[in-house]
């Protein structure tokens, strides 16, 4: 039998080329959706195979990787993402995000500050923001190509005029450089100022759409919003219950079927750092135990 | 206390195991071989080499076996597998008119030269359960006759001959073939990468899309001019040598659909051609990829598209069933920060709405 | 006619160099007039140089048509050397080409003669790769763009002189565009298509 055998980063030198070339120019014109011939990984569509074949892309030996979903390390498909590597690249991993040169990332970018020598890999599942106005992929590259956005504003207006406000919570469209606007992949409108100016390099994979893009470092990145309805973040107003944390993004954890609830940090790594170094919630607890289940 | 959930690594390798082990069932039954499943679940085998886009018997069969019958599943395998694999080229076109026909029929003429040769099928099959087929039956040795030295002209070309067709679209020598797997597909899409989308694609959704032309969604009058079965040729040009080296034989089913006549005031009218081709012994599926080929053929042969079986984006945006079925199920996957980013959205709303100024979950909306 | 056994030693562990010279160059672009280092040597033939070689092995392939200047394009180890490591088709008509490589600056051609890519699709634009005498001795450009915090200040002797108000045309063609890479020996900086010169001094 044909008993595979597999390269470094597991994607083949012929494949990483494409998609290295692919990314250069992601990074030449911000924001635009470079198209680019994805491979068939070997995890399924939808769970990360273009943030997987971009860090296949850029990943080197001397590499530290952290890989979050929900913003968490532990999270089952982000231990079978960091599990992939270690084994095909061999290269360290952590989950300490300042400790990281490559991050990927699922629906959150981390609150610690992101450093000018770290990359930050998405994983987009529709990576076209006018997607869910023009299913054709004809038209919205047209608009993309006339810088013709009207209407992605009608329908945040449409929402305003409905809801009295603008009723996009997450993957919510920015502008990058003045000029392409973009889906930031499903991450809450709370991360959406995290990416603006940022001194690391962002990139975006889109493995089923085939779509790579980027963010150079200290690039203008401004959520669309109105005059008289300017872009807010949102956060539930609590601190984490486990660090105390008044600045970070929360989980909602149901406690019981009373309305029972409590808020805890979605970035592990930021809650648990905060409580080694001895902040503490209304909960008190100490620092995360181990639980096997499954 | 609450304590944050851990251990999720050790609840994959659990979870892994758990698989092996409900994939092996009881282990009183023997366990089913490679080779079983290669000779008796053939026509599984053949659609995962198919969509899997991969001519390996044993593969397919492991890739089955894998994935506990899930042919999608051993179709995802397949594909991830292929992916890997180095290129040295591109054989030279098979030519199916020098198939080794098992099985031709054509609805379209009586006779033909070559005749028409029922072969292994279903077709006349009453379907009525076998209890036979239960335990341990040994069918009668097939009935055998000689080779017929007749050739087998395929029936577009004698329909070809008279003009009566459409000549076959010709590839352009200088023009490489596209591939789908080795470029990003933008639209609108040449017949080559319409046609390796199509042979990719999941034989359901064609089926029901070629149905649904049948039915009036985009109505093209198919006749089935031509199916066959049988071994073809595989030859590699190897440039050092110059000449066509000989690579082994394939099983293929080829469907030939004649369709609607077309014609203006320059040319004279002529039917048209729907194309299926596919590893192993896959007639659904090629008869399936012939009309929606067709359809597809819209743009081209001036026709209104008003169907979705016309619609190339629509079709070729959603024909992959590894792709659907990765996004469909992602939505297992944790969805906890956006669902929480709408949740907060939805109670600010409904706050509100209702005005009532007891507001059980506070929320602050901070401007940046 | 050399023969392949003639010619210059590709690399020793090519997987691991590719990727180190990749992020030289992904930082390059990221971080536009910031001079990255491309870590090793590779067995370049002459005109060639060791940064230069870098990039052609670790971007180029069949699927990227090479256009070359005549110091390169009529140097036939370099020709031989570049179709045999990297397979990439050498063309004559820079319109449609994926890299350039220019050995001299003075056969430069008009940018214009280069591709752009299209509104619709603008990475499908050409990458020139630029030889240059040095990247951090000679007069200082200060540069604003993205990946440039504030404005960034690049020491270099660059040929042709009047290189970055030619590349004024990608303010007004942009998204289309030309994207630069500069290489000087073992050195590189990227000057991709949204970086704007802003003063010039001596």
């Amino acid at each position: 039998m044909n008993a595979p055998a597999y390269n470094f980063a597991y994607l083949d030198e012929q494949t990483k080329r494409m998609i290295r070339r692919a990314i250069l120019k992601a990074i030449a014109i911000p924001g635009y959706q470079v198209p680019f011939a994805s491979r068939e990984m070997p995890m399924p569509y939808g769970w990360g195979t273009g943030g997987v074949q971009v860090t296949a892309a850029i990943l080197g030996p001397n590499d530290v990787l952290k890989v979050i979903d929900q913003g968490s390390d532990d999270t089952t498909n982000a231990i079978s993402i960091r599990k992939f590597f270690a084994k095909t690249a061999g290269v360290a991993t952590t989950t300490a995000t300042a400790d990281a040169t490559v991050i990927q990332t699922r629906h959150r970018i981390p609150e610690a500050p992101l450093h000018g020598g770290q990359v930050l890999v998405y994983q987009v599942p529709i990576p076209e923001p006018l997607r869910f106005l023009e299913p054709r992929e004809t038209e919205t590259r047209r608009m993309h190509a006339l810088g013709e956005y009207g209407l992605i504003h009608v329908k945040l207006y449409e929402d305003i005029a409905r809801f009295g406000h603008i009723a996009t919570s997450y993957a919510y469209p920015v502008k990058v450089n003045a000029r392409y606007v973009m889906d930031p992949s499903p991450t809450p409108k709370f991360d959406n100022p995290k990416m603006d100016n940022c001194p690391a390099l962002q990139l975006f994979g889109a493995g089923r759409e085939k779509r790579i893009y980027a963010i150079p470092p200290h690039t203008s990145v401004l959520s669309l919003d109105f005059e008289d309805h300017p872009f807010t973040r949102y956060r539930f107003d609590a601190p984490c219950a486990l660090c105390g944390a008044e600045d970070s993004y929360l989980d909602e954890i149901v406690t019981d079927d009373r309305g029972g609830r409590m808020f805890v940090c979605s970035d592990t790594d930021y809650c648990e750092t905060r409580q080694s170094s001895g902040h503490r919630g209304s909960e008190n607890a100490a620092p995360h135990k181990e639980r096997a289940h499954g | 206390m609450y304590v944050a959930v851990k251990g999720g690594e050790r609840a994959i390798e659990n979870a892994h195991r758990l698989l092996a082990h409900e994939r092996r069932g009881d282990r009183d039954v023997p366990e089913v071989t490679l080779a079983q499943i290669s000779e008796q679940l053939s026509l599984g085998v053949d659609r995962v080499m198919t969509e899997g886009s991969l001519y390996d018997r044993e593969l397919a069969a492991l890739a089955i076996k894998q994935a506990r019958g899930d042919m999608i599943e051993a179709i995802f395998l397949i594909r991830a597998f292929r992916a890997t694999l180095p290129r040295f080229g591109a054989t030279e076109p098979v030519d199916t008119g020098q198939m080794q026909v098992r099985r031709r029929i054509s609805s379209t003429f009586k006779d033909i030269p070559g005749g028409q040769i029922l072969g292994p099928t279903f077709d006349y099959t009453h379907r009525l359960l076998d209890p036979q087929l239960a335990d341990g039956f040994l069918p009668e040795p097939p009935a055998t006759s000689d080779t017929s030295p007749v050739a087998m002209p395929r029936v577009t070309d004698i329909l070809g001959r008279d003009g009566l067709i459409e000549a076959s679209p010709r590839a352009d020598a200088v023009l490489p073939v596209g591939d789908l797997t080795r470029e990003p597909l933008s639209f609108p899409a040449d017949r080559d990468l319409r046609l390796q989308n199509l042979a990719r694609a999941d034989e359901g959704f064609l089926l029901a899309l070629g149905y649904s032309s049948q039915r009036g969604y985009g109505r093209s009058h198919p006749f089935a001019g031509e199916i066959r079965l049988g071994e073809v040729e595989v030859e590699f040009m190897a440039e050092d040598a110059g000449f066509a080296v000989p690579l082994g034989s394939i099983t293929l089913t080829e469907c030939q659909m004649v369709n609607q006549f077309k014609g203006s005031a320059t040319e004279a009218p002529c039917f048209t051609r729907g194309y299926g081709l596919a590893f192993g012994q896959s007639e659904r599926k090629t008869m399936s990829m012939a009309l929606v080929d067709r359809s597809l053929r819209a743009r081209e042969l001036g026709e209104e598209i008003i169907a979705p079986a016309q619609d190339e984006e629509f079709v070729m945006s959603h024909s992959d069933n590894v792709q659907a079925t990765g996004f469909v199920e992602h939505l297992k996957l944790p969805h906890y920060v956006d669902f929480q980013s709408e949740l907060g959205l939805l109670r600010k709303l409904r706050n509100e709405f209702s005005e009532a100024a007891d507001a059980s979950s506070p929320m602050q909306e901070a401007a940046e | 006619m050399t023969r392949v056994a003639e010619l210059p030693a590709g690399v020793a562990d090519k997987v691991l160099l590719a990727q180190s010279t990749f992020r030289s160059v992904m930082d390059a672009m990221a971080r536009p007039g910031t001079v990255q280092g491309i870590p090793a040597a590779a067995g370049a033939p002459a005109g060639v140089m060791r940064g230069t070689a870098a990039i052609a092995l670790t971007l180029f392939d069949h699927d990227t048509p090479l256009w070359l200047d005549p110091l390169m394009s009529e140097a036939s180890d370099v020709v031989k050397w570049l179709k045999f490591h990297t397979g990439a088709p050498v063309i004559a008509d820079p319109s449609i080409c994926s890299f350039a490589l220019i050995g001299d600056a003075r056969s430069l051609p008009g940018l214009d003669r280069f591709a752009f890519g299209s509104n619709e699709y603008p990475d499908r634009s050409t990458t020139v790769i630029l030889q240059v005498e040095s990247l951090t001795q000679g007069p200082t450009l200060e540069l604003r763009g993205p990946g440039i915090d504030g404005t960034a200040v690049l020491q270099a002797a660059i040929q042709p002189a009047d290189l970055f108000e030619r590349l004024a045309i990608n303010a007004t063609l942009f998204p289309r565009g030309i994207d630069v890479v500069l290489v000087a020996d073992n050195a590189i900086v990227a000057i991709p298509r949204t970086t704007r010169l802003v003063a010039k001094g001596d």
